[in-house]
């Protein structure tokens, strides 16, 4: 496999968020801005690069009866490190992103590649499947942010795209899209529109319809 | 003999089969202890910036505190919000205390704080703060002619948040100037129209005692009568209670009461 496809098949192809249905409690939670949504997914993917890097350091050693708490372990020291970082250096971030950054450990995505993929793999490979996962994480935050922040709020990134009605504009924002079911609704025709794109994406069936015309015996 | 050197040791340890006893302790021995050295580190040089940040949000939250409190009452706007007055008041004694800085002293730290607080009993309790720190910070608004502003922070528990809000009072007539809210998180729509003005300004010259200097003042579901009742919000009737309760206990013998006393009976001077 190309190194570059180690980064790109996860962003559309094989998105974690839109395919695969991993991490969605946070992107539900932390899209209401792409601000929000920019940082977690910044700190997610750090996280996942880092905690790959290690995790594929030291595979040749992980005993099998310990494996998942060594990498929880692993995984849990840098969600720390990095959301003391999002305190110290975006601190006004660090507190609208509140208890999400800290819940990146519980985050199937991150626990996801490592048994996958960096258990298993050298340590470049690793490197760049975490960093292409974070990315597609990231991709998927971003464009749910984008539209939850301008039907939500009227901006983008902080900036007043749509004059508000109260400010003598046009526009009413939509309090629904705040909420977390409206995020809901967006992943869901986010996934639809993806895979009618691509219909190598779609799972196959757990079980045979019932065709309409057959008999039941 | 061979020497045995730690290096020695470390290659006999990698070689052990992955699944051996000694590896499996030794391996989550290992990752634990750098995983925490590598934590500590990081927090130990981290702290000075996360010290720093925490003290700018609190200079921050003051000016805050200190703009919502334009409005809330006649006598207070933007041009005399410098001549405002800060002063600590030792509420169990109900006398000023010069303790520590009234500027800077956060009653949030202190109410957890086992000695700068004390626990309310169940019963005394209900604003539901648990734990009331025994200084606060209350702010004058010296008046030219007649008496000055006294306004007091105030918190207790809503429905589903802790609410945050200065009251202004005039002590000379036990009136209430003006109530305003700079922290909630009650439902959007309906506890959280506690912020609208609409709502804060009718609590604007209501009587706090009767005549017998109980406290009397209350939100009361429907029409409001007379001059302890104000109008609840429909469809947040514990909301309503909680600012109620939360007006009370402040008011009363745990809360600012022996302050506004002195204050009334002269033995306090401004």
């Amino acid at each position: 496999m190309l190194a570059r496809a180690f980064i790109t098949e996860p962003i559309i192809t094989a998105n974690p968020v839109v395919r695969y249905m991993l991490g969605i409690c946070s992107a539900l939670a932390v899209t209401t801005s792409v601000s929000t949504a920019l940082t977690m997914g910044i700190a997610l993917t750090v996280v996942l690069i880092c905690s790959s890097a290690v995790i594929s350091l030291i595979r040749n050693h992980i005993p099998n009866s310990v494996r998942l708490i060594i990498q929880i372990i692993i995984i849990a020291s840098f969600v720390i490190v990095i959301d003391f970082l999002v305190q110290a250096f975006a601190f006004d971030l660090s507190k609208r992103l509140s208890i999400f950054v800290a819940l990146i450990v519980t985050n199937c995505l991150v626990l996801g590649r490592a048994e996958a993929f960096a258990r298993k793999n050298a340590v470049w490979p690793s490197v760049l499947d975490g960093l292409g996962n974070g990315l597609g994480y990231s991709l998927v935050l971003v464009v749910v942010g984008s539209i939850r922040e301008l039907l939500g709020a009227g901006s983008l990134l902080g900036f007043q795209v749509l004059p508000l009605r109260g400010d003598g504009g046009w526009f009413e924002p939509l309090p629904v899209i705040m909420l977390a079911p409206s995020a809901f609704f967006i992943m869901g025709l986010l996934v639809w529109a993806l895979r009618a794109w691509q219909p190598s994406q779609v799972e196959e069936a757990e079980f045979r319809l019932q065709d309409p015309q057959e008999k039941i015996i | 003999m061979d020497r045995v050197s730690i290096t020695g040791i470390w290659r006999w340890f990698l070689a052990l089969p992955n699944d051996s006893a000694a590896k499996t302790l030794g391996m989550a021995f290992v990752v634990t202890l750098t995983a925490s050295v590598f934590v500590s580190i990081s927090a130990v040089t981290l702290q000075p910036v996360l010290r720093e940040n925490l003290a700018r949000e609190q200079q921050i939250q003051m000016q805050h505190m200190l703009q919502s409190l334009v409005g809330m009452s006649d006598k207070l706007n933007a041009e005399n919000l410098e001549e405002l007055v800060v002063r600590l008041v030792d509420l169990q004694q109900g006398t000023f205390s010069d303790q520590y800085d009234p500027a800077l002293f956060n009653q949030r730290v202190a109410a957890r704080d086992l000695e700068l607080s004390v626990a309310l009993p169940l019963e005394a309790d209900i604003a539901g703060i648990r734990r009331r720190s025994n200084y606060a910070p209350v702010f004058f608004l010296p008046a030219n002619n007649g008496p000055p502003l006294i306004i007091l922070p105030v918190h207790g528990a809503g429905y589903q948040s802790m609410i945050y809000a200065f009251l202004a009072i005039e002590p000379t007539t036990d009136t209430i100037a003006g109530l305003t809210i700079y922290e909630q998180s009650e439902t959007p729509g309906l506890g959280a129209k506690i912020l609208d003005p609409d709502w804060k300004s009718l609590w604007r010259g209501k009587k706090i005692f009767d005549e017998r200097r109980n406290i009397r003042i209350a939100v009361v579901r429907g029409q409001a009568q007379g001059p302890h009742e104000v109008d609840g919000i429909s469809g947040a009737t514990r909301t309503g209670n909680g600012v109620a309760n939360m007006i009370r206990f402040w008011l009363g013998d745990l809360g600012f009461g022996p302050f506004l006393q002195n204050l009334k009976s002269g033995e306090l001077e401004l």
